[in-house]
């Protein structure tokens, strides 16, 4: 599928000198989720913004649909939906108004068919009269997202779209996304819940102090991630592995009281069975034993660290 | 140009004065009656004539500038200052529109407020004084001009202030005090010799001249020069708002 976003090595550095994005190129497949993972001020909001237009590059390229975002500013935004992650909206206008306000700016004829039907896919129609004051911090939510999709972008930014929102609003908002991607809207959402980009993404990108440190199918992601281990305790320090054991993938702890035993848990055979047959033959005992799976966030803890390591050895 | 875009500002901004009437529209015309009521009948009752023209009438023009200028300001800087506040204004920055249309947007919507206001405080006034206006069309040009550059002044000041306390800095401290010396309410040639020339400092008072000029066929400074200075106004308000376009001063990272 061709990119509808890419970007080339982008950077930003802030007035005060702060790098707040180094060197980033990813391409961003149409109709595809893309989930960008990171602490917080990793830069996920900086890369959002810059290709949005409310930061100006230091240096680097970002084309949407083909347009460069600042020589061809108008048809690069008129792509673009931006759902910010702090929710900013006009106290006193009508929802209505509201939307049909963003819909105006992206130079947009009027459509009140459209608008009507992104209110009622957001449920939001009963409230189209009500001030945007009187909504729920759930409701206020939506609205921006109603915003977002009043001009039917191609594109659409999702900034923390379920921070500090409670566990029905996020189902809701992530049943939303997948109606969305259905329509064939690309969608990019920024978050630092793991459990989101596992649900929802179909790539996820992990960034971190503004390098983006992978990016790369969630599937594959997590059959990388399937890896599990099982941890045997021994009744009786052991000195070294019996020869019965050598064609296992076994490994003797440092104190000679564990076994480690790492398998795919994906796998039709995980040879736990005969492993724990060939123990029972050894004669060894065993005091307690207990199975751990690697999660995504061991996956972005590790690579987070690493980064942090490298970038202190190149120091 | 995005038109519908700059329609939607304006639209959007005209809308929020239609929504705080009381505050946009009737607050400046009860304040003109205030001033008609107390300059013009208990004071004017007892000033004959300014430079041959009876005093209710002779303020007149000076009412309407003094209303306009701060009209302006406040609504242009108020207009974009609100966005900037509520964070609102992300929006306007990631919608395909240049600077200068959202400018138009914004100013162009202050303008119109001001001028509606001027209109019903001329019609205010008709009920309290004979009014003749000698050069219609240069009244309107003179109204125009004043209330494009001074809402253009405003977006600059709502731009640049980054707490509401310095939103209203400018409008009171500078605006009022300099309309007020600036012959609202009198001709300069009523003041002694030195408060004349210090007056001619006051940028103000060449708008009110031209402008009472639009409608008495008099004025303290020569038609002219009062044209002069509100266009180096409106030229000085367009270069300031370049360099903010330029170099995204205060508005983007």
């Amino acid at each position: 599928m061709d990119a509808i976003i890419s970007i080339q090595n982008l950077a930003k550095t802030y007035d005060g000198g702060f790098e707040a994005l180094k060197d980033i190129n990813l391409d961003i497949a149409e109709g595809e989720i893309l989930a960008l993972l990171g602490p917080n001020g990793a830069g996920k909001t900086t890369l959002i913004s810059t290709i949005c237009g409310l930061v100006t590059p230091t240096s680097g390229q970002v084309t949407v649909g083909g347009h460069d975002i600042i020589h061809a500013f108008r048809a690069a935004r008129s792509l673009i939906g931006l759902v910010p992650q702090e929710i900013t909206i006009e106290p006193f206008a009508k929802v209505i108004d509201t939307v049909q306000f963003s819909r105006g700016l992206f130079g947009k004829p009027r459509n009140d068919a459209h608008i009507e039907s992104v209110l009622k896919s957001l449920s939001l129609w009963d409230k189209r009269n009500a001030r945007n004051q009187t909504l729920s911090g759930g409701m206020k939510r939506r609205v921006l997202i109603a915003k977002a999709l009043s001009h039917e972008p191609r594109v659409l930014f999702l900034d923390e779209p379920t921070a500090g929102v409670d566990v029905t609003l996020r189902k809701e908002m992530w049943e939303l996304v997948r109606r969305l991607r259905d329509d064939g809207v690309t969608i990019i959402l920024t978050t630092h819940y793991i459990e989101e980009a596992e649900e929802m993404a179909d790539r996820i990108g992990i960034i971190d102090k503004g390098r983006l440190l992978l990016v790369e199918e969630k599937a594959r992601l997590l059959h990388d991630l399937g890896r599990k281990e099982l941890v045997l305790e021994l009744g009786a320090p052991l000195n070294e592995l019996p020869a019965s054991l050598a064609g296992f993938n076994l490994s003797l702890s440092e104190d000679r009281q564990h076994l480690t035993y790492e398998f795919d848990a994906h796998a039709e055979r995980t040879g736990m069975t005969r492993l724990l047959g060939a123990i029972a033959e050894t004669g060894l005992s065993l005091k307690d034993l207990s199975t751990r799976q690697s999660s995504l966030e061991d996956v972005f803890l590790k690579l987070v660290q690493d980064g942090h390591s490298n970038e202190e050895a190149g120091e | 140009m995005n038109w519908q875009g700059i329609l939607s500002i304006y639209r959007y901004e005209m809308n929020r004065t239609f929504r705080t009437l009381a505050q946009s529209i009737v607050s400046p015309v009860l304040s003109t009656v205030l001033y008609f009521v107390v300059f013009g009948s208990a004071i004017g009752s007892r000033i004959d004539t300014v430079d041959g023209i009876p005093y209710g009438a002779f303020i007149v023009p000076g009412l309407i500038m003094l209303t306009v200028l701060q009209q302006s300001v406040t609504n242009a800087s108020f207009g974009i200052y609100f966005p900037k506040f509520i964070g609102t204004i992300y929006e306007l920055l990631s919608a395909p529109l240049s600077f200068i249309e959202i400018v138009i947007g914004y100013v162009g919507a202050a303008a119109t407020k001001a001028l509606m206001i001027a209109v019903i405080i001329l019609i205010t006034s008709a009920f309290f004084v004979d009014l003749t206006i000698a050069h219609p069309v240069w009244m309107v040009t003179f109204l125009l001009l004043t209330a494009i550059s001074f809402s253009l002044l405003g977006f600059i000041i709502g731009i640049w202030a980054k707490n509401f306390e310095q939103l209203q800095l400018i409008p009171l401290l500078v605006i009022t005090p300099l309309v007020f010396l600036g012959g609202a309410f009198y001709s300069v040639s009523m003041l002694p010799p030195a408060w004349q020339t210090v007056s001619f400092f006051n940028p103000v008072v060449y708008l009110i001249s031209g402008f009472r000029w639009s409608f008495f066929g008099v004025s303290d400074v020569p038609v002219v020069i009062s044209l002069l200075a509100i266009s180096v106004f409106l030229a000085a308000g367009l270069a300031v708002i370049w360099v903010i376009f330029r170099t995204g001063w205060r508005i983007k990272a």
